[in-house]
């Protein structure tokens, strides 16, 4: 595809080249978090230099032969030695990540994009709503929550998943389920006698959930059409459209603005988001075949 | 207002009820108590009442076919447990079991019914109060219809 000139002029070409390189990374830990999702903790392999970024923000991964993919950021910004990424088993690059043994190197570029604005969440009540893997992206911000916890006011976290069975970070969620300043609530969709928890979808927690609409941000992840039915309910609770952020997963290729492929309207995800306002793209949530 | 009366104005459900609604539902109702694991109503039985959830959660549970029982949605004390009794042939479409021990208001369909026969102003504030509760639910059905969080694991 020809690169779009739009974005083209705002990379220049020895910037583009060192943007496109990727440094190397040991894979340190690796663990199971539901049958086809795996989170890594990455060390740097090449020096000894940390890595910093934004929660919200994403990196390019590369299995050195099969390829490369965008991935969110899942770990704790304040530990900078490590980076933490949790991977879907959904295609022939991510895949291979089942492959990968404590040990072996994987390309990293990054960080990248328009993270959570956790700045503007500060004196305010926050609303963290995830579904699915769409936790992921939000863990980072959480971990700022809870690093800062005397920043916000109430802060509650709400989770929907597909079945308990597809709950990620699960020991941790129990871990944050006991914090007494702040409200977790998890539902499946649907679940076997064995689970006591919520069932159902997750609007219902969004709409009986206890904020002030005149000062709150909700940090929003998962599902398209799961963020357009929650930025309703909240929108009909009061809350402003454009204090409700959301993050999008698109086709990013180049990560920098310039290959085109990840854009949605006048946006490109890999730089002006992943992480953007609804009131920009709520019209363009609603477009099919987007 | 006498001590049901009170407690079934006092639920989410009925918040506003005008005090003559007031009084004719209380006359339908009935304080109930479900231990933890005990079946409030099962599939195909006559749907003779609904009920007002005070405390204790509740579980709809519906047959998989082959696999075993599955919970589609949970209800919190605040919520209305049981739609069937206002839809002909009035036989539960699943089961209702207590998650916890479950104390509610059941309110007698028979008794319900024949009231808003009599009263249509009646029956129509139940039915703008059913109406959204009913709506909610067919949007959350949709969704979960969709699976929208992907793949199994």
């Amino acid at each position: 595809m020809d690169a779009n000139p739009n974005a083209a002029t705002a990379v220049s070409s020895a910037a583009m080249a060192d943007a496109m390189l990727p440094r190397r990374f040991h894979v340190a830990r690796k663990r199971n978090e539901t049958a086809d999702t795996l989170t890594f903790d990455l060390a740097p392999a090449d020096t000894s230099d940390g890595f910093s970024f934004a929660p919200g923000q994403f990196n390019m991964l590369y299995l050195f032969g099969l390829g490369e993919v965008p991935i969110s950021i899942s770990g704790d910004a304040e530990q900078t030695d490590r980076l933490v990424h949790t991977v879907r088993l959904v295609g022939s690059v991510t895949d291979g990540f089942a492959d990968l043994k404590r040990g072996d190197t994987i390309g990293v570029r990054g960080p990248y994009g328009a993270g959570w604005p956790m700045d503007e969440c500060n004196g305010g009540d926050v609303l963290v709503i995830a579904g699915g893997l769409g936790l992921a992206p939000l863990r980072p911000a959480m971990y700022h929550l809870f690093n800062h916890r005397d920043h916000y006011r109430r802060v509650s976290i709400l989770y929907g998943a597909r079945s308990p069975a597809d709950i990620v970070y699960h020991d941790e969620i129990q871990r944050w389920r006991q914090q007494l300043d702040i409200n977790v609530e998890v539902t499946v969709d649907h679940a076997d006698l064995r689970w006591h928890g919520n069932v159902g979808v997750i609007t219902p927690l969004v709409a009986k959930a206890e904020f002030d609409p005149a000062n709150t941000t909700a940090l929003v992840c998962g599902p398209g059409i799961m963020m357009r039915f929650v930025a309703a309910t909240l929108e009909r609770r009061g809350l402003a459209s454009d204090r409700i952020y959301v993050s999008l997963e698109r086709n990013m290729r180049c990560a920098i603005a310039h290959c085109g492929h990840c854009q949605l309207g006048p946006h490109f995800v890999c730089k002006d988001g992943p992480v953007l306002s609804h009131d920009r793209v709520r019209d363009i949530l609603q477009i099919a075949q987007v | 207002m006498d001590g049901l009366g009170r407690i079934v104005a006092e639920h989410p459900f009925f918040a506003g009820l005008d005090l003559p609604f007031r009084e004719l539902i209380a006359g339908c109702a009935k304080n109930v108590r479900f231990e933890a694991g005990d079946y409030i109503f099962r599939e195909g039985a006559d749907a003779n009442a609904f009920y007002l959830l005070r405390d204790g959660r509740a579980a709809l549970e519906i047959s998989s076919g082959e696999g075993p029982m599955v919970t589609f949605q949970t209800l919190d004390p605040g919520q209305i447990l049981g739609a069937s009794w206002l839809v002909p042939p009035y036989k539960w479409d699943f089961d209702a079991r207590a998650i916890d021990r479950v104390r509610a208001i059941s309110l007698d369909a028979v008794c319900l019914r024949t009231k808003c026969e009599e009263n249509h102003d009646l029956g129509w504030d139940l039915m703008k109060r059913f109406v959204p509760e009913l709506s909610a639910r067919m949007q959350a059905a949709r969704l979960q219809l969709l699976d929208i969080y992907g793949r199994k694991s």
